[in-house]
């Protein structure tokens, strides 16, 4: 009896440990590639076999920033791509939203034959269904004809080819989630179709098509592929910075991928706090 | 005077017509159940009252105004969903002043309102909690609420009490009467419930396949059904079907089935070789005891028992006689087995006959 209970009293300690590696083998999974980049940017010289960078400063940090100007370096100032990737994000953002949230509604709510809907949401989903490369040489091409190449314009109305993709679907999933009954309760006791929207439709919404905005802006900020061919040569983001310093300076790529991430973990801490179980569980209700 | 009329409504789906000609009227504070099993076209009914659904043909008047193509919100009703469809991202008192705000009140009166509306529904002091804290009857006593606070003419009320449980139900079955016998409210209910449309109704219209099968108060659709399939709908009924052979005194007719079983009833106006069904509610058959049948011996039958389900009080027995199968309660003192031989009574004042549809 003596090693059986033993045994039983150190089975949770057993647990509790393996529990506890898994969870430190998770994090690192998670966390370490960033980790990785972390320490590169701050990394000044860092040769092989050193496990840690043998020197370690933020001139590269402060090269990107544009305050300083060392041209030996090789980082120059990307703080205008930034600020163009932000701004081109902002009015895709604001276009997409404008267009897949009432899109999303009449495909949820009006009464269109089943056939015509499935054919409208294929429709947006078709640039997705082929291979990236050849959908956008094609589209540089056509905007070679109308003179949108290496525009701020073809470049905003790539990404919303993108974009429009996801926010449409996730839109129309996002009114569908709502039971009609609770707009046709709002008429049935006096509301207006306007007023049934923006009183009852709109704030049960509010958080998928939250979500739907901020994986467009996303969506858009990493925009490459399409960026790259239509954008060049004038049109330069961020990505695209990223990509012409991630072959010979990875200090310097380090520096741009962590700017990228910014944006990403703070909309990750805003939606944390927007999207309240409560409010997903109360639609059920 | 009729609060609401409806006349020739129509509505088509595809194929289907949900809603066949369909006429009524209903007068003020009375209550009418639209009666009928999935598919009779009750809902479509109630959504082209409401405004919903937009009749092909006929007309909807309320109060003599014609709403026929008016959208929902100008019509001035109050409706209650199946699902109560109380909106989630508001408190109790959010749901219900939403109406009331539309109108254009004054706090005051929104507050004065609410309140007597909470009172009526005996949910006082509710008013800061959100329906996800509600259970589902009382869930059900807010939605009601919202749709009495606005005051409308006439309240649409679309299978209520569904999402409830048997026990509740039947609760807020009386609650509902109360309620609408308090305040004189017209109201027009869907259900496929009988019971719960015998006890709440002033009339019942029976439904089947959008066409208006019958319309009556609860006693004249139970006691004198127009046909097989009213009767078998308002309450357990078994059926025997046979022809008139011989018409005696008194409007008491004889009725052959093909297995010779000869079954005497009462039904006036029918003329020997009609095809009748004769319908045999579970409360009429009698177990004959020696002596306790009429002197003449007619209506008598031996049957077997099929079935006997215990339910307590009474036991449900189905009956094997000739080729049919006749359905009965009785006290759960006496103890029939399956495979029992019975001699069973049929009273004959007491079948109802049903001419068959030509």
């Amino acid at each position: 009896m003596n090693k059986k209970e033993v045994k039983k009293k150190n089975k949770p300690i057993v647990k509790k440990t393996i529990e506890m590696v898994l969870f430190i083998f998770f994090l690192f999974i998670l966390f370490a590639p960033i980790f990785s980049i972390l320490i590169w940017s701050v990394a000044i010289r860092w040769y092989w076999p050193n496990t840690m960078p043998q020197e370690i400063g933020f001139d590269y940090w402060l090269q990107a920033l544009g305050v300083t100007k060392n041209l030996t370096l090789g980082a120059v100032n990307v703080l205008p791509a930034f600020f163009l990737s932000l701004g081109i994000a902002i009015i895709v953002v604001i276009i997409s939203m404008l267009v897949s949230v009432p899109a999303g509604y009449a495909l949820s709510k009006l009464k269109i034959p089943h056939i015509l809907k499935g054919l409208i949401l294929i429709l947006f989903l078709l640039p997705r269904a082929f291979p990236q490369q050849p959908v956008f040489l094609n589209l540089m091409l056509l905007f070679n004809k109308v003179g949108l190449n290496g525009t701020v314009t073809g470049v905003i109305l790539v990404h919303l080819v993108v974009g429009l993709v996801y926010a449409v679907w996730i839109t129309t999933s996002t009114f569908n989630s709502i039971p009609p009954e609770l707009e046709e309760a709002a008429r049935s006791i006096g509301a207006s179709r306007g007023r049934a929207f923006l009183k009852v439709t709109l704030p049960l919404a509010a958080p998928g098509l939250i979500a739907s905005a901020v994986f467009v802006f996303l969506q858009s900020m990493f925009e490459f592929t399409g960026t790259f061919f239509v954008g060049l040569p004038f049109v330069t983001t961020l990505p695209m910075t990223l990509y012409s310093a991630s072959g010979s300076n990875i200090q310097f790529a380090s520096v741009i991928a962590i700017l990228l991430l910014i944006p990403s973990i703070i909309f990750m801490f805003i939606i944390q706090k927007l999207l309240k179980a409560e409010y997903i569980g109360g639609i059920s209700g | 005077m009729a609060i609401l009329k409806v006349e020739n409504l129509n509505k088509r789906f595809g194929n289907v017509q949900a809603v066949d000609n369909i006429s009524f009227k209903v007068e003020e504070g009375q209550v009418l159940s639209l009666l009928g099993p999935s598919g009779c076209g009750k809902t479509t009914t109630l959504r082209c009252l409401a405004g919903f659904e937009i009749p092909d043909k006929g007309k909807i008047f309320l109060d003599n105004r014609d709403i026929t193509n008016m959208s929902p919100e100008q019509r001035g009703i109050g409706m209650v969903f199946q699902s109560y469809a109380l909106w989630p991202h508001m408190t109790v008192y959010g749901n219900l002043s939403f109406g009331l705000q539309i109108r254009k009140l004054d706090k005051k009166e929104i507050d004065e309102r609410i309140k007597r509306a909470l009172g009526i529904v005996r949910l006082s002091g509710y008013e800061k909690r959100y329906p996800r804290q509600l259970s589902g009857g009382q869930q059900q006593r807010i939605a009601m609420a919202r749709a009495l606070v606005i005051e409308p003419a006439i309240m649409l009320l679309d299978e209520p009490l569904s999402n409830l449980d048997a026990q509740l139900r039947e609760e807020m079955r009386f609650e509902f009467i109360e309620l609408q016998r308090k305040l004189g409210i017209t109201a027009i209910y869907v259900t496929h419930d009988q019971a719960e449309a015998m006890v709440i109704s002033d009339r019942i219209i029976i439904l089947n396949q959008g066409r208006i099968i019958q319309i009556g108060t609860p006693k004249e659709i139970y006691e004198s059904p127009h046909n097989c399939f009213v009767a078998g709908f308002i309450a357990v009924t078994s059926f025997i079907k046979g022809e008139i052979s011989k018409i005696d005194k008194d409007n008491i007719v004889a009725v052959k089935t093909e297995d010779d079983l000869l079954i005497y009833a009462k039904r006036p106006g029918l003329k020997t070789g009609n095809k009748v069904s004769i319908a045999i509610r579970i409360n009429t058959v009698q177990f004959a005891e020696k002596d306790k049948y009429a002197a003449d011996k007619k209506n008598i039958f031996r049957g077997k028992i099929l079935q006997a389900s215990y339910l307590g009080d009474i036991v449900d027995y189905r009956i094997q006689l000739g080729r049919w199968i006749i359905r009965t309660n009785e006290s759960s003192k006496i103890n029939y087995k399956i495979g029992d031989e019975v001699e069973i009574y049929l009273p004959p004042e007491e079948l109802i006959v049903t001419p068959d549809e030509v």
